[in-house]
Parts: C-alpha cells; sequence; structure tokens
C-alpha cells in the first residue's frame, strides 16, 4: 500500500515538499517505518532526532500503519 | 475551560487576558513570547512559524486537560501564531486565571515549558547570511 506522509520543518527541506508518497507493506509498524524513510531519506540521519505521528498523535515504535492513516514526521518541535 | 488557537493573525493580548478573566478569579498569569532579536550574538531578521495544525491543537488542549489535574486554575488559553514574524511581534500568549496566584503562577509557566517540549510548531530563524530551523540539528 502507499501512504503519503507529511513533512515539517527541516523534514519537508530534506523531503523537497510537504509530503512524500511511499510503498510499505501490510503490518509495517512506525519503528520499520523510521528504518525505511532513513534509507530512502539518508539526510535524516542529520537530525537532532524526530518523531512519527500517525493521526495526529505521537505514535509507539510498534504502531502498526494501516491505509488511510495520516502519517507525519515530527523533527524536534521549537514553538513558543 | 480552555481557549486554544493557532491563527495567523497578530494576537491582542488585552483579548486573551479578558477572555479568561471570570468573576471569581483571584489572579492572572500571562506569558508573551516575543521575537528577540539576536540569537548567541547573531542578528535576528524575523522568525517564520509553521505548524502542524490539528496535531498542535490536540497537544496544546492535552497541556491544558493535564494542568487542570495538576492545579486549581479556572481557564486556561494557549494561542500560537504561525507565519512571518518580525523583531517585536507577539509568537505566544499564555494566560492561565486562578483563584489564587500561586497556581495561576505555576501552570503558566508549566504550560509553556511542556508547549515547547510538545506541541507540533517549529521556528526558522532567518538571519542576514542564511536560515536555520531551531533545534532541528544537533
Amino acid at each position: 500500500m502507499v501512504v503519503s506522509i507529511l513533512g515539517f520543518g527541516a523534514v519537508k527541506e530534506i523531503f523537497g515538499g510537504d509530503v512524500i508518497a511511499v510503498e510499505i507493506s501490510e503490518g509495517v509498524a512506525a519503528d520499520d517505518l523510521r528504518n525505511i524513510l532513513l534509507l530512502q531519506y539518508p539526510r535524516l540521519n542529520q537530525l537532532t532526532s524526530f518523531m512519527i505521528a500517525v493521526n495526529s498523535e505521537y505514535a509507539q515504535g510498534n504502531t502498526v500503519i494501516v491505509s488511510g492513516d495520516e502519517v507525519a514526521l515530527i523533527p524536534p518541535v521549537s514553538g513558543g | 475551560m480552555i481557549d486554544v488557537k493557532i491563527t495567523s493573525d497578530n494576537l491582542d493580548v488585552t483579548a486573551c487576558i479578558s477572555s479568561v478573566m471570570l468573576p471569581h478569579s483571584g489572579g492572572i498569569d500571562v506569558f508573551i513570547g516575543t521575537v528577540r532579536n539576536e540569537t548567541k550574538g547573531k542578528k535576528v531578521v524575523r522568525l517564520e512559524f509553521e505548524a502542524y495544525e490539528p496535531m498542535a491543537v490536540k497537544e496544546m488542549n492535552k497541556i491544558a486537560l493535564d494542568v487542570f489535574s495538576k492545579w486549581p486554575v479556572q481557564k486556561i488559553l494557549i494561542h500560537h501564531r504561525t507565519g512571518v514574524l518580525e523583531v517585536g511581534e507577539i509568537p505566544v500568549v499564555i494566560a492561565v486565571s486562578a483563584a489564587h496566584r500561586a497556581a495561576a503562577f505555576d501552570a503558566c509557566r508549566y504550560i509553556i515549558d511542556t508547549l515547547k517540549q510538545t506541541v507540533p510548531i517549529w521556528k526558522k530563524e532567518v538571519f542576514e547570511d542564511g536560515e536555520i530551523w531551531v533545534a532541528a540539528h544537533p
């Protein structure tokens, strides 16, 4: 299945846009997606850290991504 | 009562204070974030803020609910701006009313400290000779 992944801040620049589409298999969890993305976008390694959000909640590493989920990559936040 | 907002409009501090003032309030604590003209000795030209809005609103609501479970406060307001902000402009206003000041002070500080750790909002510092996303890189 194809999931859309939203990027913000420094991640948007690494993605080269607001959103990317990534092909993943059924049963892939947030930690697996992290590894897939680190391979496809090695510059993500240069970030201090990043979190994955699923349906606008911070995801646990074992959260399985299902079709239709809204996934986002959250680089270190810096509001305020 | 919770009043949470992400907006590209100017923040009106007076309106924010009025919003949390209740007849049984004994005090209001307000935190106003402002755009500073330098960072680590380097001149800042402007800041650019962006937010993952639906999640930012959710996370701000979580902070407010958490505060209500920790301190006897009456109303909480958290407003954050997005877009381009010039030096001296206001990116964030937090206002907390309570019957007594101690709870309002503690809650207000907790809200801004937690917002900076959990709410998906990002700030780009623009200098005369470049720009960086704050905290993104070690």
